[in-house]
C-alpha cells in the first residue's frame, strides 16, 4: 500500500517546498524539485500498473475525512485497471511537459510559481483518479479547477488572462452545482459515496424513482445526468464549452497538460467511473451520446475557421472530448477511455509543438503570420505532422484505432441514436482532419508571411522542448497499438490482439457490437476516407490553390461570421446571465429591496418617533422658572383633586 | 399654648412666599433664598407637629434637614458662581442652554 | 436537571478567562495614555495569557457526553433565583476558543493603525472579548442577557469612536437594531422565568414543556434578537454599514463571532427550549436563509467597496449557517457549527486581510486597486487561501461546513438544497472578479510601490490560513466536540412533546 501513497504525495511535497522556499531559495532551479517529484511517481505508476496486470487491485481508507452522524467518508484510494491507465496518462504527460517547460519557460519572472502549480496540480490529478469515493474526487475535481484557474491566469497583469481564469472557475462551478447535488442524491439513495457499496448495489436501484424537486423520476437517470453536469463543466461540453478556448491564454505547456491531456478528460474519467450507473439509464446515455456528437461537431466546424493556432487546437480538443462521451454514450467506455489515453499523447503533443512555433516567433499565435517554418524547425514540423496524421485517424497512427473503435461501436450500437451519432462522428473525423492540415500547411508550408525581425529570430526550440516533442511523438504513433481492433488481429492471425479491451473489462465491461466484418471493414473504410479526403481538401485549398479560401470565405460571409464568432454563444451567455445577475444586483436589489424597503422601513420609524420628539421639545424651553411653574401647577391640581374627592 | 393651626399657617405663608419668589423673580441669588424659605417653611411645620405629637423625631429630622441644606447651598452657591464666571450674569433667562 | 456539575479542571477556568480581560482592561487604565508602545504590549499579552488559558478546555473537553463542563455555579441575587452559572458544551467550546485567538489577532492588526485614544481602544477590545465568552459561557438566562446586552458598548464605542467617515451612524444603527431585538428577548426571558416559576438556568428550561401557543410567540420574541445579530434577511442591513465603517478590528470580531451569537442563541435557546415552535418555523427559518444566500450573493456583485462586498458575503454565508441549523438533522447542524466557526476564520481573515492594505492606501474602493499580486506576493497567496476558503474549495475549511450544510439541507428540503447549492456559484463569481479586480491585472498608481506583510501581518494572518487548512483537511479534531451534543439536541427537538412530556412527569414525581 505505501508506495502507491508516493505517486500524489510527491508532486505535493514539490509543491509545498516550491510553494514556500521557490521565491527565495531555489529560484531557477525550482523544476529540478517538481521534475525529480513527478519522475518518481511516474516510476510507481509504472509499478503500479504491473501489479494491477498481474491482478493486484486495492481499495483502502487512509484516514476518515469527514464524519458527521451516519455519513461518513475518507481518503482513501481505489487501485484498478481504470486508475491504473489514468495514473500512466497523468504522469507520463506530466513529467515530459514539465521536462519541457524547463526550456518554455525559462528566465520567466514567476519560473518557481510556475512549477508549484504544475506540481499541485499533478497532486489533485491524481487524487482525482485514485479517489475510492465521490468526495475525493470532488476534491481532486475542485483542486483541478483550482490549479487551472492558476495558470490560465498565468500571466494574471494581462487582463484577458484573468478574465479567462476566472470564467473557466466560474463555468465550471455551473457543472459542479449538478455534480455535488448528484453526490447529495447518491449518499441520499445508497447512505454512503464510496464506489464500491454504490456500484454493487446499483442495480438493486435500477427500477426504483425518486421524487426530484417536485417530480417523480426515474432515479439511475437522475443520478447520471447528475455527475454528467460535472462533466460537461469540467470536460468543455455543450453549453459549458466557452471556458475552454479562452483558456488558451494560459501558457502552452500549461494547455498541453491540463487543456488537452488530462484535466478536461477527467469528465470522460467520471463518466467511465460511473459506467454501473450510467449503464441502467437508457436515456442518460442517449443524451451523453448526443451532447457528445453535437458537441464535436459544433467545436469542429468552429475550428475550421480560427485563426489563432492554440484556438485551433483548444476547438479539437472539445471536438475530441465530444468523441469521447459519444462513444461512452453508446456505451463503449474501454472505447472513450483509450480515446482518452491516445488523445493524451498526440494532443499535448500538438499544444507542445503549438508551443515550440510560439517560442520561435516570439508569442505570435496568427496563423495568417506564419507559413515555411519546416525548414527552420524541422523537429517541430515532423513531430507536429505526425501528430496530426493521428489525430486524422491515418492508419496505424494511435488516433486511428481509437477513433475507428468509437465510430464502429457507434454504428453498431443498439442504442436509437448510434447511427445518428456515427454519421456525425464520421463527418466530424473529415473535418478534424481538414483543420488540422490547414494548420500545418499554413504554419510549415509555404512561404513566410510575418516580420523581417521574426523571421532574423526564427530557429528550433533548445533540446528541453524538443527531446520531450519526440517522447510524446512515440506515444503519439504507438500508444494505439495495445488496442488495435480484433478485425486486424484475425487478419493477421493473432488472437485477441485488442489487449486493452480485455484489460479494462473488469472495471468497464466488455462492449457489444451488433454487426457482421463486412459491415466492421465499412466503417473503418470509411473513417479513413474521411480521414485522407480531409487532409486532401487541406492541401488542395491551403498549397494547391491557396487563392480559393479567402473566394469561399467572401461567398459565404454571413455561415464564415458565425462559425468566426463562435456561434455568438458567450455573446449569448453575456446577455441572458452575466448582464442581468449584474442589472439586479444593481437595480433591483439594492436600489430597491435595500434601500426603497428595508431602509424605508428601518428608517422609517426612527424617523417617526424623531418627529413625535420634535413637537415635544417645544415644552423644553430651557428656563427654569417655567420647568418650576409647571411643577407648582401640577401641586395646586393634585392637591386640589385630593381635596375635592374628600369631600 | 400657640395653637398647632398657627405654626401652619404661617408654615403655608413662608412656603408660599418662597415660591412666589422663585417663580417670580429672575435674579438667581434670590431664586436660590426663595428655595431656602421653602425648606425652612417645611422645617416649620416639622417641629410644629413634634412638639405637638411630643415626638422627637421631627426635631432629629429638621437637624438632618438643616446639615443637608447647608451643604446644598454651598454647593448651590459654588454652582452659581461658576455660572457667573462663565457667563457674567445671574439672570436666569439667559441660561436656556437646556432648551430641548 | 443536575447533568452538569463537572469541573474537571481543578481551577475556575471560565471566569479566569471571563475576568482576566476584565483585569487586563482595568490595568489598562491606570496607566498613562502615552505610554502606546507599553499599552499596546500589555494588550497583547493580556489576550496571549488569555489564549493559552484557553486552550485546556480543548485537551481536557470531555467529547463522550453532552453535558455541561467546565461548570461553576455560585448564587448571586439568591432573592430572585439568579445564580452565576458558567459551563461549556459540544456547542459553545469551539466559539471560546475562536474569542480568544481573535483578540489577539485584533490586537496585532491595530498596532500601527489605531493613533488616537490608543489605552481606550485596547481597553473596549478587551472588554468585548471577556463579554463574549461570557455568553458562550453562561448557563443562567440573566446572567447571560447581561454579557449580551454589555458587549453592545464597547462594540458601539469601537465603530462610533475609531470608525470611519460615516461612522456615527453606523454605531447607531447596528446598536438600535440590536437593542430592539434583545428588548423583545428580555421579555421572552421574563415570561419564560414567570412561567417555569422563577428560574433562569437554561437547562432547567430546556427540559420543561410549554404550550404550544407560547412557544410560538417566546420564538418571534427570541427571533427578533438572534435574526438581527445573524443577521438574518431582511434585518441584516446594518452588518454593511457596522461593518464597513467599523475599524479592522472591529470588523473583525464582528465577523468573527459577534455574529455568530444570533445563530448560537438559536442552538442554546430557541431549539432546546422551543422544540416544537422550532420545528413548526422550520420552513419559514429556511425560506429565509435561502433568501439570504442568494440575497446576499447577488448583491454582493454589485458592491464597489471592498468591505461592504465582504459584509454582504457574511450576509450569505451566514444564511448557510441558518439553513444548516434548521435542517434539523445531524449533517445540517454540525455543517451550521462547524460554518460559524468557518466563517469566523474566513471572514475574520478577509477582514485582516483588507486592513493590512488599507493601512497602506487609504482606500477601501475596489476600483482603487489593481495588481496587488505584482508587488505584494506573500499577501496576496495568503488572500488567495481566504479567498477560496470563502468559495468553498475542497481542502478548505469552508468546503466541509457547506457541503454538510447542503447535503443536511438536501435532506431536509430538496428545494431548500438546490437553490443554496446555486449560492455556491455566485460566491464564486464575486470573489473571484473581487480577486481579479484587486490583485490581478496591471499595478494601479495607489498600489505600485507598497512594501508586502510585515513579519506582524504575518503573524496575524497565518493562524487563520492554518486553521482553515487543518479543518479542511482533518475536520474530526473539531466536529469530535459536537457529535454529542448535537444528538442530544436533536433528539429534544425531534422527539417533540413526548420526550418533554416524560421528563416533565419524572419532576413532577420527583417533587411529590
Amino acid at each position: 500500500m505505501q508506495h502507491y501513497l508516493l505517486i500524489p504525495f510527491l508532486p505535493f511535497a514539490a509543491f509545498l517546498i516550491n510553494i514556500l522556499f521557490g521565491r527565495m531559495l531555489l529560484k531557477e532551479k525550482a523544476h529540478w524539485v517538481s521534475i525529480l517529484a513527478v519522475a518518481v511517481s511516474w516510476v510507481v505508476s509504472v509499478m503500479t500498473l504491473l501489479d494491477v496486470i498481474s491482478g493486484k487491485t486495492l481499495n483502502q481508507d487512509v484516514y476518515t475525512w469527514i464524519l458527521s452522524g451516519n455519513f461518513r467518508v475518507s481518503v482513501g484510494f481505489l487501485i484498478d485497471q481504470l486508475t491504473a491507465v489514468m495514473l500512466i496518462v497523468v504522469t507520463t504527460c506530466s513529467m515530459l511537459i514539465h521536462i519541457y517547460s524547463v526550456g518554455y519557460m525559462h528566465g520567466d519572472s514567476g519560473y518557481y510559481r510556475f512549477f508549484s502549480y504544475l506540481s499541485l496540480f499533478t497532486f489533485c490529478m491524481l487524487m482525482l483518479v485514485m479517489a475510492n469515493n465521490f468526495l475525493q474526487l470532488y476534491f481532486g475535481w475542485e483542486g483541478v479547477g483550482l490549479c487551472s484557474y492558476f495558470l490560465i491566469g498565468y500571466y494574471f497583469d494581462k487582463k484577458s488572462a484573468s478574465d479567462a481564469g476566472k470564467k473557466a472557475f466560474i463555468v465550471n462551478r455551473f457543472g459542479d452545482f449538478g455534480f455535488g447535488i448528484g453526490i447529495f442524491v447518491i449518499f441520499l439513495t445508497f447512505g454512503t459515496v464510496y464506489y464500491e457499496p454504490v456500484f454493487s448495489q446499483a442495480a438493486g436501484f435500477a427500477t426504483k424513482s425518486i421524487n426530484f424537486l417536485g417530480y417523480d423520476l426515474h432515479l439511475m437517470t437522475v443520478i447520471a445526468l447528475l455527475l454528467f453536469c460535472g462533466s460537461i463543466g469540467k470536460s468543455a461540453q455543450m453549453p459549458l464549452h466557452v471556458w475552454l478556448p479562452d483558456a488558451m491564454e494560459g501558457p502552452t505547456p500549461v494547455s498541453a497538460l491540463i487543456h488537452a491531456a488530462t484535466m478536461v478528460t477527467a469528465g470522460v474519467f467520471l463518466v467511465a467511473r460511473c459506467n454501473a450507473i450510467f449503464s441502467l439509464s437508457e436515456l442518460a446515455l442517449t443524451i451523453v451520446a448526443l451532447t457528445g456528437a453535437i458537441t464535436s461537431l459544433f467545436a469542429a466546424s468552429i475550428g475550421l475557421v480560427q485563426n489563432d493556432i492554440k484556438r485551433i487546437i483548444a476547438y479539437s480538443t472539445i471536438s475530441q472530448l465530444g468523441y469521447m462521451f459519444l462513444a461512452c454514450g453508446v456505451g463503449g467506455y474501454t472505447a472513450g477511455v483509450f480515446h482518452l489515453y491516445t488523445h493524451a499523447f498526440f494532443k499535448a503533443l500538438l499544444f507542445l509543438c503549438a508551443g515550440s512555433v510560439m517560442h520561435a516567433m516570439a508569442g505570435e499565435l496568427n496563423l495568417h503570420k506564419m507559413g515555411g517554418l519546416k525548414k527552420y524547425m524541422p523537429v517541430t514540423y515532423i513531430t507536429m505532422l505526425l501528430a496530426s496524421l493521428s489525430i486524422a485517424g491515418i492508419p496505424g497512427f494511435a488516433g486511428f484505432f481509437s477513433k475507428d473503435e468509437i465510430l464502429w461501436l457507434a454504428y453498431s450500437s443498439t442504442n436509437p441514436v448510434g447511427k445518428f451519432v456515427w454519421l456525425i462522428g464520421t463527418l466530424v473525423a473529415f473535418l478534424t482532419a481538414f483543420y488540422s492540415f490547414r494548420l500545418i500547411f499554413l504554419t510549415f508550408h509555404g512561404s513566410f508571411r510575418g516580420t523581417h525581425e521574426q523571421e532574423h529570430h526564427l530557429h528550433e526550440s533548445p533540446k528541453t522542448m524538443t527531446v520531450p516533442l519526440m517522447l510524446l511523438c512515440i506515444g503519439a504513433i504507438a500508444s494505439g497499438w495495445i488496442g488495435i481492433s480484433n478485425l486486424i488481429g484475425e487478419l493477421v492471425g493473432i488472437e485477441h490482439l485488442n489487449w486493452f479491451t480485455g484489460f479494462m473489462q473488469p472495471v468497464l465491461g466488455h462492449p457489444e457490437g451488433h454487426g457482421t466484418h463486412a459491415e466492421e471493414w465499412g466503417v473503418m473504410l470509411i473513417s479513413i476516407m474521411a480521414g485522407v479526403s480531409g487532409i486532401g481538401l487541406a492541401y488542395y485549398l491551403y498549397i494547391k490553390r491557396p487563392e480559393l479560401p479567402d473566394k469561399i470565405m467572401a461567398q459565404f460571409s454571413t455561415a464564415h461570421r458565425v462559425l468566426f464568432n463562435k456561434y455568438y454563444v458567450d455573446e449569448l451567455y453575456d446577455l441572458l446571465i452575466i448582464r442581468p445577475a449584474l442589472w439586479t444586483a444593481k437595480n433591483v436589489l439594492i436600489g430597491v429591496g435595500d434601500v426603497r424597503i428595508i431602509e424605508a422601513i428601518v428608517n422609517g420609524v426612527p424617523a417617526s418617533i424623531g418627529g413625535f420628539s420634535k413637537q415635544l421639545r417645544r415644552l423644553q424651553t430651557g428656563l427654569l422658572q417655567h420647568y418650576a411653574t409647571i411643577m407648582a401647577m401640577g401641586l395646586f391640581v393634585i392637591g386640589a383633586f385630593m381635596l375635592l374627592r374628600n369631600w | 399654648m400657640v395653637p398647632l393651626n398657627w405654626y401652619l399657617i404661617l408654615s403655608a405663608a413662608v412656603f408660599s412666599i418662597g415660591i412666589f419668589g422663585f417663580l417670580t423673580r429672575r435674579n438667581i441669588i434670590i431664586m436660590f433664598m426663595s428655595i431656602e424659605l421653602m425648606l425652612n417653611a417645611v422645617n416649620i411645620s416639622l417641629v410644629a407637629f413634634s412638639h405637638y405629637l411630643q415626638d422627637l423625631r421631627g426635631h432629629v429630622l429638621v437637624f438632618f434637614i438643616i446639615t443637608v441644606a447647608a451643604a446644598e447651598a454651598s454647593i448651590g452657591l459654588a454652582i452659581i458662581i461658576a455660572l457667573f464666571r462663565n457667563k457674567n450674569t445671574v439672570h436666569v433667562d439667559e441660561m436656556n442652554e437646556m432648551k430641548g | 436537571m443536575d447533568q452538569a456539575t463537572v469541573n474537571t479542571l481543578g481551577f475556575p477556568i471560565l471566569s479566569l478567562l471571563i475576568f482576566l480581560p476584565v483585569a487586563g482592561a482595568l490595568g489598562l487604565l491606570l496607566m498613562k495614555s502615552s505610554q502606546e508602545g507599553l499599552i499596546r504590549m500589555f494588550a497583547l499579552l493580556v489576550s496571549i495569557a488569555g489564549f493559552l488559558l484557553s486552550l485546556p478546555l480543548f485537551t481536557a473537553f470531555d467529547k463522550t457526553t453532552h453535558a455541561m463542563q467546565f461548570v461553576e455555579r455560585h448564587a448571586w441575587i439568591p432573592a430572585w433565583n439568579i445564580n452565576y452559572h458558567l459551563g461549556l458544551d459540544g456547542i459553545s467550546i469551539l466559539f471560546v476558543l475562536l474569542s480568544t485567538l481573535v483578540t489577539i489577532l485584533c490586537i496585532l492588526i491595530s498596532w500601527n493603525s489605531i493613533k488616537v485614544k490608543v489605552k481606550e481602544f485596547y481597553i473596549s477590545l478587551l472588554v468585548v472579548e471577556a463579554a463574549m465568552i461570557g455568553v458562550f459561557c453562561s448557563l443562567d438566562f440573566f446572567l447571560f442577557y447581561i454579557f449580551w446586552e454589555a458587549m453592545l458598548i464597547p462594540m458601539y464605542l469601537l465603530i462610533g469612536v475609531w470608525g470611519g467617515p460615516n461612522r456615527i451612524y453606523a454605531a447607531v444603527k447596528f446598536f438600535l437594531f440590536t437593542l430592539v431585538g434583545s428588548v423583545l428577548m428580555l421579555v421572552g426571558i421574563i415570561v419564560l422565568y414567570l412561567y417555569s416559576g422563577g428560574t433562569f438556568n437554561i437547562l432547567e428550561l430546556s427540559t420543561r414543556i410549554y404550550p404550544y401557543d407560547m412557544q410560538l410567540w417566546l420564538f418571534w420574541a427570541f427571533f427578533a434578537a438572534f435574526a438581527v445579530k445573524v443577521p438574518m434577511f431582511p434585518v441584516h442591513t446594518w452588518l454593511p454599514d457596522a461593518h464597513t465603517e467599523a475599524p479592522t478590528a472591529g470588523s473583525v470580531i464582528l465577523a468573527a463571532v459577534l455574529i455568530k451569537m444570533g445563530a448560537y442563541g438559536f442552538l442554546r435557546f430557541s431549539l432546546p427550549i422551543l422544540p416544537e415552535a422550532s420545528k413548526a418555523m422550520t420552513p419559514v427559518m429556511i425560506t429565509l436563509s435561502v433568501i439570504a444566500i442568494i440575497y446576499g450573493g447577488i448583491i454582493c456583485l454589485a458592491q464597489t467597496d471592498l468591505k461592504r462586498l465582504i459584509a454582504y458575503s457574511s450576509v450569505s454565508h451566514m444564511g448557510f449557517v441558518t439553513l444548516g441549523i434548521f435542517a434539523l438533522n445531524v449533517q445540517g447542524m454540525e455543517g451550521g457549527i462547524l460554518q460559524m466557526i468557518n466563517h469566523g476564520i474566513v471572514t475574520g481573515g478577509l477582514f485582516l486581510g483588507v486592513g493590512v492594505i488599507y493601512d497602506r492606501t487609504h482606500t477601501r474602493q475596489i476600483s482603487d486597486y489593481g495588481g496587488v499580486a505584482s508587488v505584494m506576493p506573500v499577501y496576496a497567496s495568503l488572500f488567495i487561501v481566504f479567498t477560496f476558503a470563502s468559495i468553498g474549495l475542497p481542502a478548505t475549511n469552508g468546503f466541509i461546513g457547506e457541503f454538510l450544510i447542503l447535503l443536511g439541507g438536501f435532506k431536509a428540503n430538496q428545494w431548500a438544497g438546490v437553490l443554496a447549492a446555486s449560492g455556491i456559484i455566485i460566491g464564486a463569481g464575486y470573489m473571484l472578479w473581487l480577486y481579479q479586480r484587486v490583485f490581478f491585472m496591471e499595478t494601479s498608481e495607489k498600489v505600485s510601490g507598497l512594501h508586502d506583510l510585515d513579519t506582524r501581518e504575518l503573524i496575524a494572518l497565518l493562524p487563520m490560513v492554518i486553521l482553515i487548512f487543518w479543518i479542511g483537511i482533518y475536520p474530526d479534531t473539531f466536529l469530535g466536540f459536537m457529535h454529542e451534543s448535537v444528538r442530544h439536541l436533536l433528539e429534544r427537538v425531534n422527539s417533540g412533546s413526548a420526550h418533554g412530556v416524560s421528563v416533565a412527569k419524572n419532576i413532577v414525581e420527583i417533587l411529590k
